[in-house]
């Protein structure tokens, strides 16, 4: 190579640097991104904010969005890494097509996805007509609603993650645990599983901040009822148009509790496990 | 796993995430441009016009009358609840006209000073039950809302059609069980037209406006929450000649017809 003969004397041009015209353009960014989230601490009502939050619609709100949001992620989890598992190892035709209706959901307007789940869930639904009609079970406007729309919304982010994390996993150790008489059951668990754990962890972190986050799919097919259905999103959209003070100590809430968990989950299992 | 796949499959699913864009806050607005973009801008004969949600086929009638009527101007429309775009105008959206569903959610706009002159009721409505075509649960007056096993949609009471039904359950004595409390008139519409609820609370016009899909049954605490509908050019309206001009056209008798057609009343 004749890069490596050159005479030493000039020194290396530095091109390791940032290249200057991007520099203003990520503090653009960094700005845009920023500046919303500052407006929000900067607006927050301090003097009545323990109020707000102390009211009984917003421990409600709130509870119901963590219980819901937790729910969502177990189910995605649950259902996700197999699915994620089917998509990263399974060697059948069409797997192109499974891998772009997984991500379906993350494309689709969430308003759009509460409709497409009453046409499958709903009263007059595919799945759910023979539910009412056979087993007196209704879904809309209930939890287990906003856990399915949750859930709905939130599990292509579970799946590309952990699918991401086995296609990068190195094959090897589950053949050496094959060779070892391991069975396949038994190599999943014990040998796959662990080594795509961060991927699953990182997954289960977006899946359940998307899910706290939902209001869309939750609004419409869920509907609104404190208590049962009306989540923190709701509560904040509600709110806004009545007390908008409220609403943006409300939001803050949410905000803090995203980032806190956020957090915490990035210390606890996102770096240790690396 | 490498710490590249898993960083290569956390971007992959936020760039995905970008790519959806975010499903929030105004998807229960929604908003027919019968002209191109929503014009923030003055052009001339171009102005947007915030109204309330069950205002959606008279005013979406007498938008392409005022188009035809003067050639080159343009009217959007944002249809939503009132007390969301009463929020939205004190948050500064560049409209020219705001047409609500309650004198108070009115009030709260003009007392903000956001309303240029007093704002004028054009029209009224009142409430009607609402059921899925055929009546599947049998309802046949408001007390048929305080049985829990009906699905139940009611307007939430932040938006003029909730208020207005809590008044008449008030009036009847009726202890409401909803399932559901719906961000706006339309919205709660939606849920009887797909089935998925027994029963609804919407204003007359909603029903009318639904077709086949939808019956509606009378009932006489009605008359004790009629709906006053009052109209008004903003203060900062971009375009404060036409929506003038919109006004004039809403509360001629010409407008006066379009929503004696579409079920509303008069003052």
């Amino acid at each position: 190579m004749s890069s490596a003969r050159r005479p030493t004397a000039r020194a290396p041009r530095r091109t390791t640097g940032l290249p200057a015209p991007l520099v203003p353009l990520a503090a653009l960014a960094l700005l845009f991104l920023g500046l919303p989230v500052l407006g929000l601490v900067v607006r927050t009502p301090w003097t009545t904010l323990v109020d707000v939050l102390t009211r009984r619609e917003s421990l409600d709100a709130l509870r119901l969005s963590l219980v819901c949001a937790s729910l969502a992620t177990v189910l995605c989890i649950a259902l996700g890494v197999p699915l994620a598992w089917v998509l990263a190892r399974g060697d059948f035709p069409g797997r192109g097509v499974l891998r772009a209706l997984v991500t379906v959901p993350l494309v689709l307007p969430p308003v759009v996805g509460g409709v497409a789940l009453f046409t499958a869930f709903g009263r007059r639904g595919v799945v759910g007509r023979p539910l009412d009609e056979w087993f007196g079970i209704t879904l809309p406007f209930t939890t287990t609603a906003v856990v399915v729309a949750e859930a709905f919304v939130a599990m292509p982010f579970l799946v590309i993650a952990v699918e991401g994390a086995l296609r990068g996993a190195d094959r090897r150790y589950d053949e050496a645990a094959a060779t070892l008489g391991a069975s396949r059951w038994y190599t999943f668990r014990r040998v796959t599983l662990p080594l795509v754990a961060p991927g699953v962890a990182a997954g289960a972190v977006l899946c359940w901040a998307r899910a706290l986050g939902e209001f869309g799919a939750t609004i419409t097919f869920a509907g609104n009822f404190p208590g049962t259905t009306r989540t923190m999103p709701v509560e904040v959209y509600l709110t806004l148009q009545r007390d908008p003070p409220a609403a943006v100590a409300l939001s803050l809430v949410l905000l803090l509790v995203s980032v806190a968990v956020l957090a915490g989950l990035r210390d606890r299992w996102l770096t240790s496990a690396r | 796993m490498s710490r590249g796949a898993a960083a290569r499959s956390v971007i992959a699913v936020f760039v995905s995430v970008a790519v959806s864009g975010c499903g929030g806050g105004s998807t229960n607005s929604s908003s027919t441009d019968t002209g191109r973009d929503a014009p923030p801008s003055g052009a001339p004969g171009r102005i947007t016009v915030l109204a309330a949600a069950s205002l959606t086929e008279p005013f979406t009638l007498l938008g392409e009358r005022f188009e035809a009527e003067h050639p080159g101007s343009r009217v959007s429309f944002s249809f939503a609840a009132s007390s969301e775009l009463a929020t939205q105008i004190s948050n500064g959206a560049p409209a020219d006209v705001f047409a609500s569903a309650s004198p108070a959610t009115m009030a709260l706009v003009a007392d903000a000073g956001d309303t240029d002159g007093e704002p004028t009721v054009f029209a009224s409505n009142t409430l009607e039950i609402a059921v899925p075509a055929g009546n599947p649960a049998d309802v046949t007056g408001l007390d048929d809302f305080a049985r829990e096993d009906l699905s139940i949609a009611l307007c939430a009471p932040e938006v003029p059609c909730g208020a207005a039904a809590a008044k008449v359950f008030a009036a009847a004595g009726v202890t409401p069980a909803p399932d559901t409390l719906e961000a706006d008139v339309k919205a709660t519409l939606g849920k009887v037209t797909l089935g998925e609820v027994d029963a609804a609370l919407v204003y007359r016009t909603d029903v009318l406006a639904a077709g086949d899909d939808v019956e509606g049954i009378d009932f006489p605490e009605a008359a004790g929450a009629v709906n006053d509908y009052p109209i008004a050019v903003l203060a900062d309206a971009p375009n404060a000649a036409a929506a003038e001009a919109f006004v004039a056209l809403v509360t001629s008798p010409e407008g006066a017809e379009v929503l004696t057609e579409t079920g509303f009343d008069l003052p």
